[in-house]
């Protein structure tokens, strides 16, 4: 179709001509939109657990099976990574590849044992006989716990495709717009597991 | 499930069937002889099927989603012929009744409305508010792909496996394995859960365009009407379509994994499904709705050549409708018990969407008004849809009166209304909007003689299928019946109905010999075939793969009609100055993550670990391809352009 024009790289979006949109600032908000949907999804699945959690048919009930110590571990190794993605972004603003790198390593291993530990604590209760097709209540619970977890480990296979990206390329506008929404995307699991930590376990030792 | 047979496997038993199964391999000989005796296999390939211009994109729309109403149309025509004929002869036996009235509903809603929907978005909007491309072209190609194999997925349950007989939304305990123990229910929750991945995306997509990539100057109140109404559109399938994907999950968790959410046992609940699946079906209505409403208000003041009456209060009626319809769903299930106070909230709610729509209306009234109205084919279907509509959104109100719904419910009368808003309103307003920018498409107008012809079968037919239901409503027809007794009376209304139905169907086979014969004997246009009054008619007729050689700088609404009217009084546009054009690459990733998407729902339908997990694997490593791809684009280079720009007759 047409030649390609050779001075012209690929990613250098920011020279602003005629009509040419900043992709990556596009590229950003459309993720923020997508974050939108993902609560929606998360809003949908918390409400059906609130209308089944007591629905336990006879089976267990959330009081006789959460083991607290447990979940406030994966809590603190959840926050904790939180932060560390922060500490990553803030590396990537001064330009320091290697703090970047470093800190989305530490982050991914806080979240391999944070998905390690919940993954233990399922296999546990449904060793205990409670299982997703033990009663409403356990469908919603691990529907609701487990997506969460899905999306975790998502997370984490998408961070390190992106370090193998940073080391390939280094800090560029387009590596730069990947980092800052994976963090975003961090964070934001971070906010539903606090929803999951207070509607769940919370309310469920009650 | 567990194949044993083959007849498991391959559904059996039925001459339709084996009809179906003869036509479908026969086309997909042909397709594959004709492509490779006239060596176009690559030439599809480069061209089409891994193209990320929006307006290609927009006629593979187009035209999946017209072979979408083909086959929705015969689903109907074939229940139609059984009401037809009740007990004399059984033509169609009470289950397969029940796949195709579930078949029907899916399809037209989700597999022929949707996209014929989405092929409109991508045909217009880009144009329409000076912009190259939409906002992600890649992504706009992949939400095409995944709603292409999921309606293939859901299409093959015809003739392998089974179809789904449990109605369109699937309500449980039917859907549940216990009362569908068959493949059918699941080739329905893959089916719509890929597309509707895809319709998330594209909303998401145009979002962005809209906010983003107006050209200089198009502030948000002087966007056109079309493109309003696909924002709110969007708006609207961003919220709603994310309450659908975890529905369908959680049904798939219950059939699947043996989860209790909508059983009847275990501390299931049911009614949780109702909720949450008309959560998004009501807003859906509306979803479909709104973009045929930015239509008429496009083709209305094009044709009246005048601007458009009432702009302000069109763009506030379809942002409160887009949002008012949350607040309206437990209209579906009046007499399901919620008690008096619940309904009385939500039969208030429904009746005041009919505000704003009213509003509407009125509006495309006063833009006639006094204005010189020309009759050309997409102002006939707009003029044919307002009392189509008027009449719908009446009996509409009548049905959000909670007490006598507990009359209508479930009745003909229903199956009258929603026909009604869907045909007339949805129907009706995207056949409107396919004859308005055809021309801007293909470069020549539709054939107006034939055209004609099928314009006055649709509506003669359309109000002699529907009106005598209403009646049979209030008789007491209920809906999903095949058969009923002589002495009930209902047959000549059936009959009548009946004809309407088949006259529907002829209209169809006009607008198929209307495009054939166009084709054939077609006449250029240049760019402005309609004396239009937005940007799109700005640009030559096809638009060049660009779009704007040059981005318009946007002064007022209507701006190609301001310019127009500066021209005639003599001032003259600058000698253009092009630049470089940044473009997308086209790209194989979208079909092919779309094909290991199909793998992995066929898998889970026959519970095959062997096609899950490549399917699986395939989608994350076109994923990650995708990632760490950064050679997607390229430059168009001044002397392309203006190549270009000669050869579709402008100055340079
Ligand atoms: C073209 C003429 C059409 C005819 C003659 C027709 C006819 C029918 C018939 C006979 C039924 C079954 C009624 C029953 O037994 O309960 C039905 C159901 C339905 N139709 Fe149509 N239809 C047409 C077009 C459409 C269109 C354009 C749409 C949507 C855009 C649509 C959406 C539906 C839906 C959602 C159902 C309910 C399915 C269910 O009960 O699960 N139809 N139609
Ligand atoms: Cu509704």
């Amino acid at each position: 179709m047409a030649n390609v024009a050779a001075n012209h790289s690929s990613h250098d979006h920011d020279h602003g001509h005629d009509g040419h949109h900043d992709l990556e600032a596009l590229r950003t908000m459309g993720f923020w939109i997508f974050i939108i949907t993902d609560c929606i999804i998360f809003g949908t699945l918390f409400a059906t657990y609130a209308v089944l959690m007591n629905s336990t048919a006879g089976g267990p009930t959330g009081a006789e099976l959460f083991e607290m110590p447990g979940v406030i571990a994966e809590t603190f190794i959840l926050l904790t990574s939180s932060f560390t993605s922060g500490l990553a972004v803030l590396s990537m603003n001064r330009g320091d590849k290697k703090g970047l790198i470093g800190w989305l390593i530490v982050t991914a291993l806080l979240g391999a044992s944070f998905i390690t530990l919940e993954v233990t604590e399922f296999l546990k209760m449904i060793d205990e006989g409670a299982k997703i097709s033990t009663s409403a209540f356990l469908s919603a619970f691990y529907t609701l716990v487990g997506t969460h977890g899905i999306h975790v480990s998502i997370g984490l296979i998408w961070m390190i495709a992106l370090m193998l990206q940073v080391a390939k390329r280094g800090i560029t506008p387009v590596t730069k717009r990947k980092i800052g929404n994976i963090s975003l995307y961090w964070h934001f699991l971070d906010v539903v597991w606090i929803f999951v930590f207070t509607i769940v376990y919370m309310m469920g030792v009650r | 499930m567990k194949i044993t047979k083959l007849s498991d496997f391959f559904v059996t038993g039925d001459p339709l069937i084996y009809g179906a199964d003869v036509a479908i391999g026969l086309t997909m000989v042909a397709i594959v002889v004709a492509l490779t005796a006239f060596k176009r296999w690559g030439w599809l390939w480069r061209e089409w099927l891994t193209t990320v211009d929006h307006k290609r994109i927009g006629i593979m729309y187009v035209i999946a989603s017209l072979l979408m109403l083909f086959r929705g149309g015969v689903d109907a025509l074939l229940m139609r012929t059984q009401l037809a004929l009740p007990d004399s002869m059984e033509f169609l036996k009470p289950d397969h009744y029940n796949d195709i009235f579930t078949t029907h509903g899916v399809i037209m809603i989700l597999f022929m409305a949707m996209p014929l929907m989405f092929g409109l978005f991508n045909l217009t909007v880009p144009l329409q508010i000076g912009a190259r491309d939409v906002a992600f072209p890649l992504l706009n190609s992949l939400s095409f792909w995944l709603f292409f194999m999921g309606a293939m997925l859901f299409n093959v349950s015809f003739v392998i496996g089974g179809s789904p007989e449990a109605g369109w939304l699937a309500y449980p305990p039917l859907s549940e394995k216990m009362f569908s123990p068959g493949v059918g229910q699941d080739f329905y929750i893959w089916g719509i859960q890929i597309s509707g991945i895809g319709s998330l995306m594209t909303g998401i997509n145009f979002i962005v365009t809209i906010l983003k990539m107006r050209a200089p100057g198009m502030k948000l109140m002087k966007m056109p009407m079309f493109t309003w109404s696909v924002l709110s559109s969007c708006l609207t399938i961003i919220l709603a379509f994310p309450i659908l994907t975890v529905t369908l999950a959680l049904l798939f968790i219950d059939r699947y994994f043996g989860a209790h959410f909508f059983t009847l046992d275990m501390g299931g609940n049911p009614m949780m499904y109702i909720n949450l699946i008309w959560m998004w079906g009501h807003p859906e209505v509306y979803i479909v709705v709104l973009p045929a409403f930015g239509i008429f208000s496009e083709i209305v003041a094009t044709f009246s050549k005048k601007r458009l009456f009432g702009y302000g209060s069109m763009v506030f009626a379809l942002m409160s409708i887009s949002i008012f319809s949350f607040f309206t769903w437990a209209h579906h299930f009046f007499t399901m018990g919620s008690g008096a106070n619940v309904n009385a909230f939500f039969a208030v709610t429904t009746m005041i969407i009919a505000i704003p729509t009213g509003v509407k209306i009125f509006n495309w009234l006063f833009t006639m008004y006094k204005g010189k109205i020309t009759f050309e084919l997409p102002m006939l279907w707009t003029m044919a849809f307002i009392p189509c509509f008027i009449v719908g959104g009446m009996t509409g109100v009548m049905l959000s009166v909670a007490p006598a719904d507990f009359q209508f419910h479930n009745s003909y009368f229903l199956i009258a209304h929603f026909h009604q808003v869907l045909i007339g309103g949805v129907v009706f307003g995207y056949f409107a909007g396919l004859y308005y920018w055809w021309p801007k498409v293909f470069g020549f107008k539709l054939n107006d003689k034939l055209g004609k012809w099928a314009f006055w079968l649709w509506n003669i037919g359309f109000y002699v299928c529907f009106m005598p239901q209403y009646v049979l409503g209030l008789m007491g027809m209920t809906r999903r019946v095949s058969s009923y007794s002589w002495d009930t009376g209902w047959w000549s209304w059936n009959f009548v109905s009946t004809i309407g139905g088949f006259l529907m169907g002829i209209g169809f086979l006009f607008q198929v010999w209307q495009i054939l014969h166009s084709i054939k004997f077609m006449e250029r246009v240049k760019g402005d075939p309609w004396g239009g009054r937005t940007l799109e008619w700005s640009i030559p007729s096809p638009a060049p793969f660009y779009n704007f050689a040059i981005t318009p700088k946007v002064e007022g609404r209507d701006d190609w009609w301001r310019r127009k009217e500066l021209a005639a009084k003599g001032v003259q546009d600058p000698p253009p100055k092009y630049e470089p054009i940044h473009m997308p690459k086209n790209s194989g990733t979208p079909i092919v993550m779309s094909l290991f998407w199909f793998i992995l729902g066929f898998g889970f339908v026959f519970d095959w670990l062997w096609l899950i997990v490549p399917g699986a694997i395939g989608i994350a490593a076109t994923m990650l391809y995708h990632s760490f791809n950064y050679d997607t684009d390229y430059y168009v280079t001044v002397d392309e352009i203006k190549k270009t720009e000669a050869k579709a007759g402008r100055v340079v």
